[in-house]
């Protein structure tokens, strides 16, 4: 493009500006103000067209009776609602594997983020902060090929069988008989899937807790584990609620793994060794087989789903924000 | 001296009082005693969260070894041969699957990088006030968004109209890599020394020179990283593929065919479904080559973030 008259030739070094450069700036913040833009865009085409596509089913169900029902019962029609759409069995799963994810995770984070910043040796720090974030870079569909193979046969049901059989056992909660796949399989493997982001944010905010105050209270004649639950625990208490948050939003999400394990079965039973199902076990598990009529039905526990983890991870990020971003690969 | 007031002023309600002269001393012991094990704890709980992720690494090594060997007749068969098609027959490969894996997986990269690193730009050039916070806040909540509904939502959107295949996938994987891309690409384009920018906007240049010619250059380590972590991560997406790629059964080239694509993690769901020991193999030699792609490109990632070393 030729220059414009009005402006002189390049100087030596090709710095000064010409008319091709006026527009350079503002074309390039638009640019860059639409790509910013797009993230609210995606997220808001994709909850709009689920909202929209799952209407028939909400409308017949309503909001309400869709989400306490307790009868999915599918029709097979192409253009009307002929089934019932109860979530509450696959919602009521969802919750309970969570639960048992975190139980299991929370505490096994918090001791590893200890370990890795206050126990273990400065040298050894950085790869074993590194080994836990690898845990989160491997694929779901790995993990749910060993969890079906050996953890469920070797790890879940000895345990499971273990706790029926002693006086736990008659707690409703640990009832048996133990079924191989069931929401404690299918938790315990969430837990190990979530430790990785539980960890991250609780070790960055517990490294935050300034260097004074620790100093201060090995000072007085603190021990380690005086400094820990003193100084570290109440100043990091913030991010590791954060931290669980995010790991609640994550198992709330996670599919493959809970889907090979939980066991698809819509009783819903106090006991954590029964079979039950998710919200995401259902949507992967029936898809491939679904009538027009019942892929509304999952485009509707896909909204309902969405909400939950929108509104987990929405507050996570408001909580862990107060306390500085987080660059661990596992909470990206 | 300093022994007294380790104990006398400093218990309350709950400490006991001491019992003798010599308690101070035994009262330290116990406290360092306690300390310690408290340390012993901590490390056998690391030992136990280490522990998954040795035998996740051991067992996909160990099985698909197994099957690699005799059954599917060597590494070289399983990367250049389809799938038979009965699942109860022996050899055989992913070839369809792996292709259609890199086929989704690159150009959802093509699709996002450039999209995600403009994206951080704005965070970090222009980003001031309201709008920018919630561009920032919902690119961290989009990194939480269930993979699976990101499936349904494409399926949704787009599916509907254009059936499945490798161009559906790929929108679903991109939608993934975004918000992973500019959140590492904004932390690294923060670290690049105000300096630098001073320096370039000293000379006269424009915004746009001052980004492409200066910042970019000097965040490049770090923005490949974190490209490539986010590519890692989509590879290893089966979920939301299951919805958009359907799978296929053959080597499939076409940008939509409205056919399906394959993938390994859909191979792998459907292998190892199967009550046939020769799928099942075949997914754990799938496995195996999963854990090989995404995590050498993960530690790849990391090494060339080491090397550039901006970071603090």
């Amino acid at each position: 493009m030729s220059a414009p008259t009005d402006t002189p030739p390049s100087s030596p070094g090709g710095l000064r500006g010409n008319g091709r450069g006026r527009w350079g700036d503002p074309v390039f913040r638009w640019v860059t103000l639409l790509a910013g833009a797009s993230v609210l865009v995606i997220l808001g085409v994709m909850m709009g067209r689920t909202s929209w596509a799952s209407l028939p089913v909400f409308q017949s169900e309503g909001v309400w009776g869709f989400l306490t029902g307790d009868l999915w019962s599918t029709g097979q029609s192409r253009s009307e609602v002929t089934g019932d759409y109860g979530a509450l069995p696959f919602i009521y799963g969802t919750i309970k594997v969570s639960i048992i994810a975190i139980v299991i995770a929370v505490p096994m984070a918090v001791a590893i983020a200890l370990f890795i910043n206050e126990v273990a040796p400065a040298w050894l720090r950085k790869p074993l902060a590194y080994l836990t974030d690898t845990l989160a870079m491997v694929p779901s569909i790995v993990i749910a090929i060993v969890a079906v193979f050996w953890f469920i046969p070797n790890v879940t049901d000895p345990i499971a069988r273990f706790l029926v059989d002693t006086p736990l056992g008659w707690l409703p909660l640990f009832e048996g008989p133990a079924q191989r796949l069931s929401y404690w399989s299918a938790g315990l493997m969430l837990s190990i899937m979530i430790l990785p982001i539980i960890t991250a944010v609780t070790r960055e905010t517990f490294a935050k807790t300034p260097a004074d105050e620790k100093n201060a209270a090995y000072a007085m004649g603190a021990t380690r584990w005086e400094v820990m639950r003193g100084v570290i625990l109440p100043r990091g208490f913030p991010g590791l609620v954060g931290g669980t948050m995010l790991g609640v939003g994550r198992a709330l999400g996670e599919t493959i793994v809970v889907a090979f394990t939980v066991g698809s079965s819509q009783r819903m039973d106090s006991s954590v060794f029964f079979g039950g199902d998710t919200i995401t076990a259902v949507i992967f598990n029936t898809y491939a087989t679904a009538s027009p009529e019942a892929i509304w039905g999952l485009l509707a526990l896909g909204v309902t789903l969405f909400v939950m983890t929108t509104i987990v991870n929405v507050l996570a990020r408001l909580i862990v924000m107060r306390s500085g971003r987080v660059a661990g690969d596992a909470a990206v | 001296m300093t022994t007294d007031t380790i104990t006398a002023p400093e218990s309350p309600a709950g400490g006991e009082p001491p019992r003798s002269v010599h308690e101070p001393e035994a009262n330290a012991r116990r406290r360092r005693r306690k300390s310690q094990l408290v340390s012993a704890v901590l490390l056998g709980a690391m030992a136990l969260a280490a522990a998954p992720l040795v035998i996740i690494l051991w067992q996909v090594t160990v099985q698909a070894a197994d099957a690699l060997g005799p059954t599917l007749g060597g590494i070289w068969s399983f990367l250049t041969e389809v799938e038979p098609l009965s699942y109860r027959e022996r050899g055989g490969g992913y070839a369809h699957g792996i292709f259609g894996t890199l086929y989704m997986t690159g150009l959802a990269a093509v699709m996002s990088i450039p999209l995600g690193i403009a994206a951080a730009i704005y965070l970090v050039d222009q980003g001031r006030g309201l709008f920018a916070k919630t561009v920032r806040l919902f690119t961290d909540v989009m990194t939480g968004v269930p993979s699976i509904f990101v499936g349904l939502a494409v399926y949704a959107i787009l599916v509907t109209g254009l059936r499945f295949g490798t161009f559906v996938g790929a929108v679903a994987l991109s939608i993934i890599m975004l918000p992973i891309i500019v959140r590492t690409a904004e932390e690294m384009l923060h670290l690049v020394p105000p300096d630098l920018r001073a320096a370039s906007a000293g000379l006269g240049a424009r915004q746009w020179q001052t980004t492409f010619k200066v910042v970019l250059p000097a965040a490049g380590p770090g923005l490949i990283t974190g490209s490539m972590l986010a590519v890692a991560r989509a590879a290893g997406e089966t979920a939301p593929l299951i919805l958009t790629a359907f799978g296929a059964r053959t080597i499939v080239t076409a940008f939509q065919g409205g056919n399906g694509q394959a993938d390994v993690g859909i191979l792998m769901t459907d292998g190892m479904s199967q009550p046939f020991e020769e799928g099942i193999e075949r997914a754990w030699a799938g496995g195996l080559m999963l854990v090989v792609i995404v995590l050498s490109l993960t530690v790849i990632a990391r090494l060339i973030n080491q090397r550039s070393q901006i970071d603090t």
